[in-house]
């Protein structure tokens, strides 16, 4: 009786993951069969049915040249990187002297970074917009990358939380030899810090090379497409070519799937310490 | 150029407290602080985004959001998702509690809920048009299970696309709980799940008295990011149907107002409106938060 209650349990166990999996994969996986199939091929068949050649990459030559994806991947390539090596230098900077300094307005300040989070960053685009336009940076790649840096703050955190584990008695000791504080920070802190700077590329670079929004609003000039804004564009154009936009989707989802495949242990613990604040 | 080591660690510090600040708190104030400020401004005009100059025209924006339904409709919509946040995070509580313990193929079933998450928002809106298109993925699947009179235009009934496009969202979203909730089950020690079963308590009093409390905290935060996430919804229903047919979401019809009417004036005080909203929301929560411990 106990064996026959547990097996049950068991089955039901096993039934709703691959209930879950399956309810994760398949949306994927039906685009993937449509970006392999010919234009006649994709109107014959229905959504589940496999492609007739699954080596048929000539949707994906389409939608690489004619939607121009590679200028997208360079695009998204420079803001990523400079935002990420920005936000980990600024970042740390910030969390450095919060969390070993106390001086006149320090608690002022770490509560100007902590307030900040509770303002969505969707509600005020309509001014933001004016002060990029003042700044003479609409359609610049520096609009984005400023506002990475500027309005997600996340990387603050996430050092200030690790500074906590870092003993101060490694800057001390290092006074003691006569390190100045720059060569305290940039020799001690700054490589201890590594496990977190982890974190940020991960967290950043997927939040960044998945946004749609900023690029959108900020440079619809179209030599500034990213990857986002690349794939958008197929949507009026192409509504007919549904194999073609398949195609763009799966070259636009590649890269996160390459990342994750061969990063999949600080992906999980950069997205559980980086999200929960 | 002095030295730095030859200062004093007092002169140092001065000098590197400033350095250091200089950059992310000018960066915090053009671009977290300075917006709200601006945005007060403007919602007091009837600015169009160009002309030099603002004509100041008192409270009439706020006044047109409250007199005229058709503003305050929308976030009807945002109901929508707010409810399906707790369809995801119960099913991320669940696939989290199950896989904290013996699963076989574990680590398949954890990447293969998880991934959905790292996607591309654009990518995630064409997957679900697909998805849901006459003739696409879901209506085949119906047919196939032998349920062909369930079939639906998803996106074009006004009276189902929001409940698609929140599925779309759980679907994005999902995953992502999953995980947090997982490295938060992960830190509860396993002796005293040993101790527990010793006292003779089943899988299910070890969910109820021992996982639960211990992740409180974290389904809390959760629920709070949740508020927000509902109102501020923005992407998916915009990349998939542009707000149309009753899909529209506040932030869409806000930036719409802005970018595309050019009324920068009445979009401001919307973005006011919804930022005062979430910010009451989110103190509301965190101060019955704090009452409880």
């Amino acid at each position: 009786m106990h064996t026959l209650k547990y097996s049950a349990a068991s089955f039901f166990k096993y039934l709703t993951l691959i209930l879950g999996a399956l309810m994760a994969l398949i949306p994927i996986a039906v685009v993937f069969f449509a970006s392999l199939k010919t234009n006649e091929e994709y109107a014959s068949t229905g959504p589940l049915t496999l492609p007739e050649n699954w080596l048929n990459f000539s949707n994906y030559t389409k939608a690489f040249v004619d939607g121009n994806m590679l200028l997208g991947f360079m695009n998204t390539m420079f803001i990523v990187l400079i935002s990420i090596a920005g936000a980990t230098l600024t970042g740390s900077m910030m969390a450095y002297i919060l969390a070993r300094f106390k001086f006149r307005g320090s608690k002022l300040l770490m509560g100007a970074f902590l307030l900040a989070t509770l303002i969505p960053g969707v509600t005020t685009q309509v001014a933001t917009f004016q002060i990029i336009n003042s700044l003479e940076l609409f359609n610049t790649r520096w609009a984005p990358i400023l506002m990475y840096l500027g309005t997600d703050i996340i990387a603050v955190y996430i050092f200030m939380q690790f500074l906590d584990s870092i003993s101060e008695s490694l800057d001390e000791s290092a006074m003691l030899d006569g390190a100045s504080y720059w060569t305290i920070y940039w020799r001690i802190i700054l490589p201890l810090l590594s496990p977190a700077i982890v974190t940020v590329i991960i967290v950043k670079g997927v939040n960044i090379y998945n946004d749609f929004y900023t690029p959108f609003l900020y440079m619809p000039k179209s030599s500034l497409q990213v990857v986002s804004t690349a794939l958008f564009k197929f949507k009026g154009p192409y509504g007919s070519q549904w194999e073609v936009i398949c195609a763009a989707i799966m070259i636009a989802i590649i890269p996160t799937l390459i990342a994750f495949v061969s990063l999949q242990k600080y992906i999980y613990n950069g997205f559980a310490q980086g999200s929960v604040k | 150029m002095p030295k730095l080591s030859n200062m004093s660690y007092k002169n140092q510090r001065i000098l590197i407290i400033f350095l250091f600040s200089l950059v992310p708190v000018a960066l915090l104030l053009t671009f977290s602080y300075l917006p709200v400020v601006k945005m007060f401004q403007y919602s007091f005009t009837s600015w169009n985004g160009l002309s030099k100059n603002m004509e100041y025209i008192g409270f009439d924006n706020y006044r047109t959001i409250f007199t005229k339904p058709e503003y305050f409709a929308v976030f009807k919509v945002s109901l929508y998702y707010f409810l399906a946040t707790f369809v995801q995070m119960g099913l991320a509580l669940y696939f989290a509690t199950i896989l904290s313990f013996n699963v076989r193929m574990k680590n398949w079933f954890k990447g293969i809920l998880f991934f959905p998450t790292l996607l591309n928002g654009v990518a995630i809106g064409f997957i679900f048009l697909f998805f849901f298109k006459p003739e696409g993925t879901l209506n085949t699947l119906l047919d196939l299970a032998g349920l062909g009179a369930w079939q639906q235009k998803w996106l074009l009934n006004p009276h189902l696309i929001n409940i698609s496009l929140a599925f779309a969202s759980v679907w994005r979203y999902m995953g992502m709980n999953f995980i947090i909730f997982l490295g938060a089950i992960s830190s509860i020690g396993g002796d005293i799940y040993e101790a527990s079963e010793i006292d003779g308590a089943n899988r299910w009093h070890q969910f109820r008295h021992i996982i639960i409390p211990s992740i409180k905290r974290i389904l809390q935060l959760n629920l709070i990011l949740a508020v927000s996430g509902a109102i501020g919804v923005f992407e998916i229903p915009y990349v998939m149907t542009g707000g149309s047919n009753g899909s529209g979401t506040f932030v869409i019809q806000t930036v719409d107002v802005a970018f595309k009417y050019s009324k920068m004036g009445l979009a401001s005080a919307m973005a006011v409106v919804l930022l005062g909203i979430v910010i009451v929301v989110t103190i509301v929560q965190r101060v019955l938060i704090k009452e409880e411990k």
